[in-house]
Protein backbone atom coordinates (compact mmCIF):
# COMPACT_ATOMS: atom_id res chain seq x y z
CA UNK A 1 0.00 0.00 0.00
CA UNK A 2 1.31 3.44 -0.90
CA UNK A 3 2.51 5.57 1.99
CA UNK A 4 0.37 8.53 0.89
CA UNK A 5 -2.77 6.38 1.02
CA UNK A 6 -1.92 5.27 4.55
CA UNK A 7 -1.37 8.90 5.53
CA UNK A 8 -4.82 9.81 4.17
CA UNK A 9 -6.62 6.84 5.70
CA UNK A 10 -5.14 7.25 9.17
CA UNK A 11 -5.04 11.04 9.30
CA UNK A 12 -1.29 11.20 9.85
CA UNK A 13 0.62 14.48 9.90
CA UNK A 14 3.56 14.87 7.49
CA UNK A 15 6.53 16.74 8.99
CA UNK A 16 9.03 16.21 6.18
CA UNK A 17 9.67 14.36 2.91
CA UNK A 18 6.40 15.53 1.27
CA UNK A 19 7.80 14.49 -2.14
CA UNK A 20 8.69 10.97 -0.95
CA UNK A 21 5.24 9.61 -0.15
CA UNK A 22 4.89 7.27 -3.13
CA UNK A 23 6.83 4.46 -1.45
CA UNK A 24 5.14 1.08 -1.23
CA UNK A 25 4.72 0.06 2.43
CA UNK A 26 5.10 -3.72 2.79
CA UNK A 27 4.74 -3.91 6.58
CA UNK A 28 5.51 -2.08 9.78
CA UNK A 29 7.71 -2.36 12.85
CA UNK A 30 6.96 -0.88 16.27
CA UNK A 31 9.91 -0.34 18.61
CA UNK A 32 11.69 2.37 20.58
CA UNK A 33 15.08 0.66 20.72
CA UNK A 34 17.11 1.60 17.67
CA UNK A 35 19.38 -1.40 18.10
CA UNK A 36 16.26 -3.59 17.84
CA UNK A 37 15.06 -1.76 14.72
CA UNK A 38 18.46 -2.24 13.10
CA UNK A 39 18.31 -5.95 13.92
CA UNK A 40 14.68 -6.73 13.12
CA UNK A 41 12.93 -4.28 10.82
CA UNK A 42 12.63 -5.11 7.14
CA UNK A 43 13.08 -2.99 4.03
CA UNK A 44 9.92 -1.04 3.06
CA UNK A 45 8.56 -1.22 6.61
CA UNK A 46 6.95 1.83 8.16
CA UNK A 47 8.47 2.42 11.62
CA UNK A 48 6.31 3.35 14.59
CA UNK A 49 8.16 4.84 17.57
CA UNK A 50 8.27 7.49 20.25
CA UNK A 51 12.05 7.86 20.00
CA UNK A 52 12.73 11.32 18.57
CA UNK A 53 16.52 11.60 18.58
CA UNK A 54 18.06 12.38 15.18
CA UNK A 55 19.60 8.90 14.98
CA UNK A 56 16.15 7.61 13.95
CA UNK A 57 16.60 9.17 10.49
CA UNK A 58 19.97 7.45 9.96
CA UNK A 59 18.58 4.10 11.11
CA UNK A 60 15.51 4.41 8.85
CA UNK A 61 17.71 5.21 5.84
CA UNK A 62 20.10 2.39 6.70
CA UNK A 63 17.25 -0.12 6.78
CA UNK A 64 15.43 1.31 3.72
CA UNK A 65 12.27 2.02 5.71
CA UNK A 66 9.49 3.94 4.00
CA UNK A 67 8.88 6.40 6.84
CA UNK A 68 8.75 7.01 10.58
CA UNK A 69 5.56 7.68 12.53
CA UNK A 70 6.15 9.47 15.85
CA UNK A 71 3.36 8.58 18.27
CA UNK A 72 1.64 10.33 21.19
CA UNK A 73 2.04 13.73 19.53
CA UNK A 74 5.75 13.67 20.38
CA UNK A 75 7.54 16.73 19.14
CA UNK A 76 10.79 15.67 17.44
CA UNK A 77 14.12 17.29 18.35
CA UNK A 78 15.00 20.25 16.11
CA UNK A 79 18.00 18.37 14.70
CA UNK A 80 15.76 15.43 13.84
CA UNK A 81 13.38 17.54 11.73
CA UNK A 82 16.32 19.26 10.07
CA UNK A 83 17.96 15.95 9.23
CA UNK A 84 14.69 14.51 7.91
CA UNK A 85 14.21 17.58 5.70
CA UNK A 86 17.83 17.53 4.50
CA UNK A 87 17.46 13.87 3.57
CA UNK A 88 13.96 14.39 2.23
CA UNK A 89 12.76 11.51 4.39
CA UNK A 90 9.10 11.08 5.46
CA UNK A 91 8.89 11.93 9.16
CA UNK A 92 5.27 11.59 10.24
CA UNK A 93 3.32 12.21 13.43
CA UNK A 94 0.12 11.03 15.06
CA UNK A 95 -1.73 11.84 18.28
CA UNK A 96 -2.45 8.13 18.71
CA UNK A 97 -0.40 5.81 20.95
CA UNK A 98 1.92 3.18 19.48
CA UNK A 99 -0.69 0.52 20.32
CA UNK A 100 -3.53 2.32 18.54
CA UNK A 101 -1.65 3.31 15.40
CA UNK A 102 -0.07 -0.15 15.14
CA UNK A 103 -3.52 -1.74 15.37
CA UNK A 104 -5.01 0.54 12.75
CA UNK A 105 -2.09 0.08 10.40
CA UNK A 106 -2.16 -3.69 10.83
CA UNK A 107 -5.84 -3.78 9.91
CA UNK A 108 -5.27 -1.51 6.94
CA UNK A 109 -2.35 -3.52 5.56
CA UNK A 110 -4.20 -6.84 6.00
CA UNK A 111 -7.35 -5.52 4.30
CA UNK A 112 -5.87 -4.75 0.92
CA UNK B 1 54.86 12.84 38.69
CA UNK B 2 53.06 10.63 36.22
CA UNK B 3 52.14 7.20 37.56
CA UNK B 4 49.75 4.32 36.98
CA UNK B 5 46.52 4.82 38.89
CA UNK B 6 43.76 2.25 39.09
CA UNK B 7 40.26 3.70 38.61
CA UNK B 8 36.65 2.54 38.89
CA UNK B 9 34.42 5.37 37.72
CA UNK B 10 31.03 3.71 38.18
CA UNK B 11 30.00 2.73 41.70
CA UNK B 12 26.50 3.03 43.18
CA UNK B 13 25.58 3.60 46.83
CA UNK B 14 22.52 2.60 48.85
CA UNK B 15 20.85 5.72 47.42
CA UNK B 16 20.30 3.94 44.11
CA UNK B 17 17.11 1.89 44.45
CA UNK B 18 18.67 -1.05 42.61
CA UNK B 19 21.84 -1.13 44.76
CA UNK B 20 22.29 -3.28 47.87
CA UNK B 21 21.85 -1.63 51.26
CA UNK B 22 25.38 -2.78 52.12
CA UNK B 23 26.65 0.01 49.83
CA UNK B 24 27.35 2.43 52.68
CA UNK B 25 30.22 4.93 52.65
CA UNK B 26 32.83 3.17 54.79
CA UNK B 27 32.04 -0.26 53.35
CA UNK B 28 32.48 1.05 49.79
CA UNK B 29 35.73 2.83 50.58
CA UNK B 30 37.17 -0.15 52.50
CA UNK B 31 36.29 -2.42 49.59
CA UNK B 32 37.93 0.01 47.15
CA UNK B 33 41.03 -0.11 49.33
CA UNK B 34 41.02 -3.93 49.31
CA UNK B 35 40.72 -3.87 45.51
CA UNK B 36 43.67 -1.43 45.42
CA UNK B 37 41.75 1.27 43.59
CA UNK B 38 43.37 4.71 43.65
CA UNK B 39 40.48 6.70 42.19
CA UNK B 40 36.77 5.97 42.34
CA UNK B 41 33.71 7.85 41.18
CA UNK B 42 30.32 7.54 42.86
CA UNK B 43 27.52 7.60 40.29
CA UNK B 44 24.04 7.08 41.70
CA UNK B 45 21.00 7.26 39.46
CA UNK B 46 19.95 10.90 38.94
CA UNK B 47 21.15 11.98 42.38
CA UNK B 48 24.27 13.02 44.29
CA UNK B 49 22.86 13.08 47.80
CA UNK B 50 25.28 10.51 49.23
CA UNK B 51 28.38 12.16 47.77
CA UNK B 52 29.21 14.30 50.86
CA UNK B 53 29.28 11.22 53.11
CA UNK B 54 31.32 9.21 50.60
CA UNK B 55 33.77 12.06 50.15
CA UNK B 56 34.35 12.21 53.89
CA UNK B 57 34.96 8.45 54.05
CA UNK B 58 37.32 8.57 51.05
CA UNK B 59 39.36 11.37 52.62
CA UNK B 60 39.76 9.32 55.81
CA UNK B 61 41.15 6.39 53.80
CA UNK B 62 43.24 8.43 51.39
CA UNK B 63 41.30 7.36 48.31
CA UNK B 64 40.63 9.90 45.59
CA UNK B 65 36.87 10.21 45.09
CA UNK B 66 35.26 12.01 42.18
CA UNK B 67 31.70 13.22 42.75
CA UNK B 68 29.55 11.87 39.95
CA UNK B 69 26.10 10.91 38.77
CA UNK B 70 24.50 8.47 36.34
CA UNK B 71 21.94 10.61 34.52
CA UNK B 72 19.06 8.98 32.63
CA UNK B 73 18.21 10.95 29.50
CA UNK B 74 14.78 11.18 27.90
CA UNK B 75 15.90 8.49 25.41
CA UNK B 76 16.60 6.28 28.47
CA UNK B 77 20.33 6.45 27.86
CA UNK B 78 22.60 6.37 30.92
CA UNK B 79 25.32 9.03 30.90
CA UNK B 80 27.98 9.27 33.62
CA UNK B 81 29.05 12.68 34.88
CA UNK B 82 32.37 13.02 36.74
CA UNK B 83 33.42 16.20 38.56
CA UNK B 84 36.17 17.61 40.73
CA UNK B 85 33.86 19.46 43.11
CA UNK B 86 30.86 18.27 45.10
CA UNK B 87 29.21 21.61 44.29
CA UNK B 88 29.21 20.76 40.56
CA UNK B 89 27.53 17.41 41.22
CA UNK B 90 24.95 19.17 43.36
CA UNK B 91 24.34 21.75 40.63
CA UNK B 92 23.77 18.93 38.15
CA UNK B 93 21.44 17.32 40.66
CA UNK B 94 19.38 20.49 40.84
CA UNK B 95 18.97 20.52 37.04
CA UNK B 96 18.17 16.80 36.88
CA UNK B 97 15.64 17.04 39.74
CA UNK B 98 13.87 19.89 37.91
CA UNK B 99 13.53 17.51 34.96
CA UNK B 100 12.58 14.37 36.85
CA UNK B 101 9.01 13.47 37.75
CA UNK B 102 7.42 10.65 39.70
CA UNK B 103 7.65 9.22 43.19
CA UNK B 104 9.63 6.12 44.18
CA UNK B 105 7.79 2.93 45.09
CA UNK B 106 10.09 1.10 47.50
CA UNK B 107 8.35 -2.23 47.02
CA UNK B 108 8.75 -2.06 43.25
CA UNK B 109 12.18 -0.46 42.87
CA UNK B 110 13.93 -0.55 46.25
CA UNK B 111 14.89 1.87 49.00
CA UNK B 112 16.73 5.11 48.31
CA UNK B 113 18.69 5.68 51.50
CA UNK B 114 20.54 8.89 52.29
CA UNK B 115 23.29 8.24 54.85
CA UNK B 116 26.08 9.95 56.75
CA UNK B 117 29.70 8.80 56.75
CA UNK B 118 28.95 6.20 59.43
CA UNK B 119 26.15 4.68 57.39
CA UNK B 120 23.47 6.10 59.69
CA UNK B 121 20.22 6.82 57.90
CA UNK B 122 19.56 10.52 57.40
CA UNK B 123 16.45 10.01 55.31
CA UNK B 124 14.93 8.51 52.21
CA UNK B 125 14.89 10.14 48.81
CA UNK B 126 11.31 10.09 47.52
CA UNK B 127 11.94 10.91 43.88
CA UNK B 128 11.63 8.29 41.18
CA UNK B 129 15.40 8.06 40.72
CA UNK B 130 15.06 5.00 38.48
CA UNK B 131 13.01 7.10 36.02
CA UNK B 132 14.11 9.06 32.97
CA UNK B 133 14.70 12.80 33.07
CA UNK B 134 13.38 15.17 30.43
CA UNK B 135 16.92 16.02 29.30
CA UNK B 136 17.98 14.75 25.88
CA UNK B 137 21.40 13.08 25.61
CA UNK B 138 22.71 16.23 23.94
CA UNK B 139 21.36 18.44 26.74
CA UNK B 140 22.78 16.07 29.35
CA UNK B 141 26.27 16.13 27.84
CA UNK B 142 26.18 19.90 27.35
CA UNK B 143 25.02 20.44 30.94
CA UNK B 144 27.81 18.22 32.33
CA UNK B 145 30.41 20.11 30.29
CA UNK B 146 29.02 23.49 31.35
CA UNK B 147 29.71 22.37 34.94
CA UNK B 148 33.30 21.40 33.98
CA UNK B 149 32.63 17.70 34.19
CA UNK B 150 33.41 14.68 32.04
CA UNK B 151 30.57 12.95 30.18
CA UNK B 152 30.90 9.22 29.58
CA UNK B 153 28.27 7.01 27.95
CA UNK B 154 27.66 4.20 30.45
CA UNK B 155 27.90 0.45 29.66
CA UNK B 156 27.52 0.84 25.90
CA UNK B 157 27.58 -2.95 25.47
CA UNK B 158 24.46 -3.54 27.57
CA UNK B 159 21.16 -4.21 25.84
CA UNK B 160 19.22 -1.76 27.96
CA UNK B 161 19.75 1.87 28.99
CA UNK B 162 22.86 2.19 26.84
CA UNK B 163 23.58 4.71 24.12
CA UNK B 164 23.80 1.94 21.55
CA UNK B 165 20.74 -0.05 22.68
CA UNK B 166 18.58 3.09 22.68
CA UNK B 167 20.01 5.03 19.75
CA UNK B 168 21.55 2.30 17.59
CA UNK B 169 25.00 3.85 17.36
CA UNK B 170 27.06 6.64 18.92
CA UNK B 171 25.70 9.91 17.47
CA UNK B 172 28.52 11.75 15.71
CA UNK B 173 27.52 15.16 17.04
CA UNK B 174 27.50 14.07 20.67
CA UNK B 175 30.59 15.49 22.38
CA UNK B 176 31.23 12.68 24.83
CA UNK B 177 34.61 12.29 26.53
CA UNK B 178 34.62 8.48 26.58
CA UNK B 179 32.55 5.32 26.27
CA UNK B 180 32.29 2.91 29.18
CA UNK B 181 32.11 -0.84 28.75
CA UNK B 182 30.69 -3.14 31.41
CA UNK B 183 32.35 -6.22 32.91
CA UNK B 184 30.26 -8.28 30.44
CA UNK B 185 32.63 -7.57 27.54
CA UNK B 186 36.41 -7.52 27.26
CA UNK B 187 38.32 -4.50 26.03
CA UNK B 188 39.52 -6.30 22.90
CA UNK B 189 36.07 -7.61 22.00
CA UNK B 190 34.65 -4.11 22.47
CA UNK B 191 37.33 -2.61 20.21
CA UNK B 192 36.49 -5.12 17.52
CA UNK B 193 32.72 -4.78 17.93
CA UNK B 194 32.43 -0.97 18.12
CA UNK B 195 35.58 0.34 16.42
CA UNK B 196 35.09 3.45 18.58
CA UNK B 197 36.38 6.93 17.74
CA UNK B 198 36.26 7.70 21.48
CA UNK B 199 38.38 6.17 24.26
CA UNK B 200 36.95 3.15 26.08
CA UNK B 201 36.90 2.90 29.87
CA UNK B 202 36.22 -0.21 31.93
CA UNK B 203 34.24 0.26 35.11
CA UNK B 204 32.37 -2.09 37.40
CA UNK B 205 28.91 -0.45 37.67
CA UNK B 206 28.97 -2.06 41.12
CA UNK B 207 25.61 -2.33 42.89
CA UNK B 208 27.10 -4.52 45.65
CA UNK B 209 30.39 -4.59 47.52
CA UNK B 210 31.93 -7.61 45.86
CA UNK B 211 31.59 -6.08 42.38
CA UNK B 212 33.61 -2.95 43.21
CA UNK B 213 36.71 -2.96 41.01
CA UNK B 214 35.52 -6.08 39.14
CA UNK B 215 36.74 -4.29 36.05
CA UNK B 216 38.81 -1.11 36.19
CA UNK B 217 40.81 1.28 34.04
CA UNK B 218 44.46 2.06 34.63
CA UNK B 219 45.35 5.65 33.81
CA UNK B 220 48.86 7.04 33.48
CA UNK B 221 48.32 10.45 35.08
CA UNK B 222 49.51 12.66 37.92
CA UNK B 223 46.38 12.62 40.04
CA UNK B 224 42.64 12.07 39.96
CA UNK B 225 41.30 15.30 38.55
CA UNK B 226 38.97 15.95 35.65
CA UNK B 227 41.72 17.75 33.73
CA UNK B 228 44.25 14.90 34.19
CA UNK B 229 41.69 12.26 33.19
CA UNK B 230 40.70 14.29 30.15
CA UNK B 231 44.33 14.51 29.10
CA UNK B 232 44.63 10.73 29.42
CA UNK B 233 41.51 10.30 27.23
CA UNK B 234 43.07 12.61 24.63
CA UNK B 235 46.57 11.12 25.08
CA UNK B 236 48.03 14.54 25.80
CA UNK B 237 51.24 15.49 27.61
CA UNK B 238 52.26 11.90 28.20
CA UNK B 239 48.97 10.99 29.88
CA UNK B 240 47.23 7.87 28.60
CA UNK B 241 44.94 4.94 29.27
CA UNK B 242 46.86 1.71 29.83
CA UNK B 243 45.02 -1.32 28.46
Amino acid sequence: MKLKNIINELNIEVLSGQDQLDGDVKGAYTSDLLSDVIANSKADDLWITMQKHQNIIAVAKLKDLTGIILVNDREPDQETIKKAKDESFPLLATKLSAFEISGKLYTLLKRK
Amino acid sequence: MLRELKTDFHIHTCLSPCAELEMSPLAIIQQAKIKELDIIAICDHNSAENIPALKQAADDYDICLLPGMEVTSIEEVHILALFDAIESALQLQEIVYANLSGKNDEDAFGMQVIVNVHGEVLGFNEKLLIGASNLTVDETVRTIHSLNGLAIAAHIDRDSFSLISQLGFVPEELELDALEISPLISYNSALKKYNPRLPLTNSSDAHNLKDIGKTYTTLYIEKGTVSEIKKAFLQKEGRKIIH
